[in-house]
């Protein structure tokens, strides 16, 4: 470790800070979308995207492919044309900018290394690009190749890398002209699940140490929770939501967003007339249900949001009154165990809710048949208008 | 042990069967190929009166004679000035094929393949047409009122070149654009990405990565343009004989059979010396890891 300290020491001025937003090297790197379109003949791919990132943020689009994420990243590395809009860095509209002018770090799907340049080429080639002197380029290269720990592989070619060795020599590529800002198109896309923890962990540490504005791509939500101080979630070309991990899983803004973000149960019924600040959400069994008052207008279909996690799980069919909880009772239909947790499917009035309970030891699932009780917060639950 | 056992062996039988696949070319190569060279180096070679010893000098005085030694320069100095023309002229149109589409694509695809497909004598007299004293090229030239005399664009060096270059521009041309179409377009982005201007990108990465099919398109041209025979004869001058054309002198008017043995033994040899060099660099194209 402290090796890679005195490594990041040398990047120097760009190592101010290490909390997020705050660590702007010299306020550099700030990124503004306003309005920002394409089109691919009849098709808007993307549909007037509107962001504003800040110097040091990390900065993740999340969502399905064709949602328009890559297209939008693509746009800000120059190598698609807006048809509408504008890109702004640092202020300046980049539109005229060729790619290659638009001084940013680029990690690649599938990192497109170069084949015919070994590791030290690849990283000195944005360097050599730029008529850096022989020196510099030697300094420069090491730092980076010590940086992502590949030092000992400056000589080997990518066919006689692992995948994740590949991947960290692409990271060092586009760091390793300390660029304001670095792109990164599904970085981790091809690798296994654990190697990916890992890489996630690095690459955050080392745009946090860095203080690079970094702009994410992935279609995995865990990995953009994890290391994004900002996500936007996308749909169809648009920004269907924009905000800190906990805000956009814990109060997501419609259905798609919280189904995409993690197991989600959206409990169907019709939305009854609010009590002050309540909603109200009838279900079919004459069950009540009750959220902090939304959008959903009362007398049409509407659907009752509420994370597995949040709900508690007890034997026995009483339901003792709580102003502050929502109360439903069913008998429990299966019982899957994933390890830490154990996910009830249970059955209440012919719909299926989902109920994840800590696998503590020594704790018995409860058998497929009994009758059990589920209560959750009115305050972490949200009404929808039903979907279609 | 059986499970692996039982799983090996079927799958080393079929590989013995697909062997079997060769047979048919193999059989061509050996009886209307090897079969017969050989026979004609024996039978010419068996058929000489004398001892070993005089056979050997009477092939190293032929072998070191000025006529044989000329045409061999000729016939080198010719194949090399061909393939580099090819090479220059070939390389834009193989980059072009790779970005085309539609009809441009089409247009370009048919007028590489065509030619391909038509008999090298046809193309040649076409060629003979064009630029003779009275052809095409100097009969519009002259009613321009460019040139006054008609250029000497045939029966010499020139002639020769041009015809050459023009037959082998097809070997070159798809060579080419296999190797260019085996690049990444990615990699070309990623360079410019990184800060790359179009001819670094082109000279860092584009060219390295083309010339694994720059070495083979170049040894192919070449390789044939030393055994060329109809164009040179047709569209050459005195000064432009090759190795093949003295080889088929020596058998038409001079009716020496042994002598036209040993030289084509010697084009064989220099042609077998280049194919190994081409082997290897498909080799090495592997090596690198270039698809």
């Amino acid at each position: 470790m402290v090796e890679v300290d005195s490594v990041l020491a040398e990047h120097g001025r760009a190592a101010a800070g290490t909390s997020s937003a705050a660590a702007a090297p010299a306020g550099r790197g700030a990124v503004e979308l306003r309005r920002l379109t394409k089109r691919y003949g009849e098709e808007t791919v993307v549909d007037s995207v509107d962001a504003a990132i800040a110097p040091g943020e990390f900065f993740s689009l999340l969502g399905p492919s064709g949602s328009g994420k890559t297209t939008t990243l693509m746009m800000v590395a120059g190598f698609v044309r807006p048809d509408g809009g504008a890109i702004l860095v640092d202020g300046e509209d980049i539109a005229p900018v060729p790619p290659q002018k638009r001084g940013l770090g680029m990690v690649f799907q599938n990192y497109a290394l170069f084949p015919h340049l070994n590791v030290f080429e690849n990283v000195a080639f944005p360097l050599r690009a730029r008529g850096w002197g022989k020196a510099a380029v030697g300094e420069r290269v090491r730092g980076a190749l010590d940086l992502v720990r590949l030092g000992r592989f400056a000589d080997r070619y990518a066919s006689q890398l692992s995948g994740g060795q590949q991947q960290r020599v692409a990271l060092a590529r586009a760091i390793v002209f300390h660029p304001p800002i670095v792109l990164m198109d599904e970085p981790l896309g091809a690798l296994d699940k654990n190697l990916r923890f890992e890489m996630q962990v690095e690459i955050r540490d080392i745009q946090q140490r860095l203080g690079m504005t970094m702009l994410y791509v992935t279609h995995d939500q865990e990995e953009a929770m994890s290391m994004s101080d900002r996500i936007a979630i996308m749909n169809r070309g648009r920004i269907v939501q924009l905000g800190r991990p906990a805000e956009v899983y814990e109060r997501p803004a419609d259905p798609f967003v919280g189904r995409f973000l993690g197991e989600a149960n959206l409990i169907e019924g019709i939305v009854a007339a609010p009590l002050g600040e309540i909603a109200r959400l009838r279900l079919a069994s004459g069950q009540e249900l009750r959220a902090p008052r939304g959008n959903s207008r009362s007398g049409a279909r509407g659907m009752l949001f509420i994370r597995p996690e949040q709900v508690e799980i007890m034997p026995g069919a009483a339901a003792p009154g709580d102003p502050g909880a929502n109360v439903l009772v069913g008998t429990v239909r299966r019982c899957s165990f994933l390890g830490n947790i154990l996910r009830y499917a249970v059955d209440v009035d012919g719909a299926s809710v989902t109920v994840d309970r800590q696998n503590a030891a020594g704790a018995a699932p409860l058998p497929p048949g009994a009758p059990v009780m589920l209560r959750w917060p009115v305050a972490d639950s949200l009404i929808f208008p039903a979907e279609g | 042990m059986t499970v692996a056992a039982g799983s090996r062996a079927p799958a080393r039988m079929r590989r013995d069967l697909t062997v079997l696949l060769l047979l048919p070319a193999a059989a061509i190569l050996v009886f209307l190929f090897l079969v017969p060279l050989v026979f004609f180096f024996l039978r010419t070679f068996a058929e000489f009166d004398g001892t070993t010893a005089q056979f050997v000098a009477q092939a190293r005085g032929l072998l070191l004679s000025t006529p044989f030694l000329t045409a061999l320069a000729t016939t080198n100095w010719i194949a090399l000035i061909v393939t580099v023309t090819v090479l220059l002229v070939g390389y834009p149109i193989a980059y072009y094929l790779t970005t085309a589409t539609g009809f441009g694509m089409r247009a370009a695809v048919l007028s590489i393949v065509l030619p391909y497909f038509t008999s090298i004598i046809v193309r040649t007299f076409s060629w003979m047409v064009l630029l003779g004293e009275h052809g095409l090229v100097n009969d519009v030239l002259r009613a321009t009122g460019l040139i006054a005399r008609p250029l000497p664009l045939m029966y010499n060096r020139l002639g020769v070149l041009i015809g050459m270059s023009y037959v082998l521009l097809p070997y070159m041309v798809l060579t080419l654009y296999a190797a260019m179409r085996a690049i990444d377009p990615a990699l070309l982005r990623a360079a410019a990405g990184l800060g790359a201007s179009g001819f670094y990108t082109f000279r860092r990465v584009y060219f390295p990565l083309s010339l694994p099919g720059i070495l083979s398109g170049a040894l192919i041209v070449y390789i044939l343009s030393i055994g060329f025979f109809i164009t040179p004869a047709l569209m050459g001058g005195q000064h432009d004989i090759m190795v093949a054309m003295l080889i088929d002198r020596e058998l038409e008017v001079a009716v020496d059979w042994p002598s036209a043995a040993l030289m084509s033994l010697a084009l064989l040899l220099v042609t077998l010396v280049l194919y190994i060099f081409y082997y290897r660099i498909t080799d090495i194209r592997r090596l690198i890891g270039a698809r």
